[in-house]
């Protein structure tokens, strides 16, 4: 029976040594998705982590959304996302990239600020936010990826990115109640804030 | 019995030998200029500077001593008005005696520590406020050119945040008689470092 056990505990062991080996085993990161046609798609997921403006935008609102409670994250939830292909559409057809810095700070900036000061934004207001939010960084996104080569599935995985942003975040922070983490979620605000103030100085730098 | 458990130790071991050997690192031997080189320079620029982190330590200790709602409030405040004194910075508009308003921070701070003291919050914000306009201004017209000016603000604000939370966190033993001794010796200390930076300035 001694016996018995002492085999089990080592069969146990070697079963954890051979997962561990298994787990750890480096693989291919499959990064190209030429074969599949989910490449250009995940160029757009990606291109939300990797464009901090557009990131701090969703962030901000996501935050702002949260903090007002759920039915005012249901409507963000849908209407930036779908506002951001829509506009985002448009940018493809134009043949430059647009960039606008100042306005781009701004958006996020005053948004950050809402969040700061924990403000009661009405339910339309917050829509016409998130409408605002979805139309400019998608039209900017647009222009961005039509330059890139890249076309409406990049557009689209943008667009998911960002609901998948915003249904993590808002549903994260509608969900505190602790007033201690409400403050946190206002002090990201004015952290938000804080980075817009400070790339206004980078745009009229002298 | 003890057998078994030395079998199961070096069977332990060996698997965290394996799990450190087959660890898959990226080797970061290339790394791109203004990206990621503009966040870690961001993240570091606060804490390269002995007299603003002492100042923004102190800005939480300060916090945790008055206790709801500055404990909030000042963390709020701070960042959005060191970047408020940044962008003057950035933009060339100068303000004069920097290096000495940033040592007299210090100092004021220090001592409003030391002291426990409690002054009205509008005070105590305002105080803050001003402070954190010489900070921000000093790290504005020292930002490095060729980083991206995002990703570098991003990590300069979060560096700056966390450093008021380690304020913060060690002020929590204010709770505690001992803690509250020694946040005032705490205190006293960065009171101390600002007369040292004061008269720095000065010479």
């Amino acid at each position: 029976m001694k016996g018995k056990t002492r085999l089990d505990g080592q069969a146990g062991c070697y079963g954890s040594l051979a997962a561990v080996f298994l787990l750890l085993w480096p693989a291919g990161a499959d990064a190209h998705l030429v074969s599949t046609g989910f490449g250009p798609f995940y160029d757009g997921v990606t291109h939300l982590a990797v464009s901090p403006d557009d990131l701090l935008s969703v962030l901000a609102i996501a935050l702002l959304s949260g903090l007002c409670g759920a039915r005012h994250v249901r409507a963000v939830l849908f209407t930036l996302p779908a506002a951001w292909v829509v506009a985002g559409c448009l940018g493809l057809q134009r043949a430059t990239e647009v960039s606008v810095p100042v306005a781009n700070t701004l958006s996020f900036m005053v948004v950050g600020a809402l969040v700061a000061v924990d403000l009661k934004v009405p339910w339309p207001l917050i829509v016409g936010l998130a409408v605002a939010l979805g139309l400019f960084h998608g039209f900017l996104n647009g222009t961005a990826i039509a330059q890139g080569g890249g076309g409406v599935t990049a557009l689209l995985g943008t667009s998911a990115a960002v609901f998948v942003v915003v249904a993590l975040v808002a549903g994260f922070v509608v969900a505190l109640r602790a007033a201690w983490a409400r403050v946190a979620v206002r002090v990201a605000g004015s952290w938000i804030t804080a980075i817009g103030l400070l790339m206004l100085g980078w745009a009229f730098r002298a | 019995m003890m057998e078994r458990l030395e079998r199961y130790g070096r069977l332990a071991a060996l698997s965290i030998v394996a799990a450190v050997a087959l660890w898959p690192a990226a080797a970061w031997a290339h790394t791109a200029s203004g990206e990621a080189g503009g966040f870690l320079t961001g993240i570091r620029h606060p804490v390269s500077g002995l007299d603003h982190v002492l100042a923004m330590l102190a800005v939480g200790l300060w916090g945790a001593q008055l206790g709801v709602p500055a404990v909030w409030l000042l963390p709020v405040a701070f960042p959005m008005m060191m970047a408020f004194g940044g962008m003057f910075g950035l933009m060339g508009l100068p303000l004069p005696g920097v290096e000495i308003g940033i040592a007299v921070s210090a100092v004021v701070l220090g001592v409003m520590v030391s002291a426990e003291a409690r002054p009205p919050l509008w005070v105590a914000l305002a105080i803050v406020a001003v402070f954190s306009v010489f900070h921000g201004h000093a790290h504005g017209t020292e930002l490095p050119e060729g980083q991206s000016g995002l990703l570098y603000s991003m990590g300069f604000v979060i560096a700056t945040g966390l450093l008021h939370g380690v304020g913060i966190g060690i002020g929590s033993v204010h709770r505690w008689d001992a803690g509250r001794v020694a946040l005032r010796v705490a205190g006293a200390v960065v009171l101390v470092a600002g007369i040292f930076f004061f008269w720095n300035a000065l010479t």
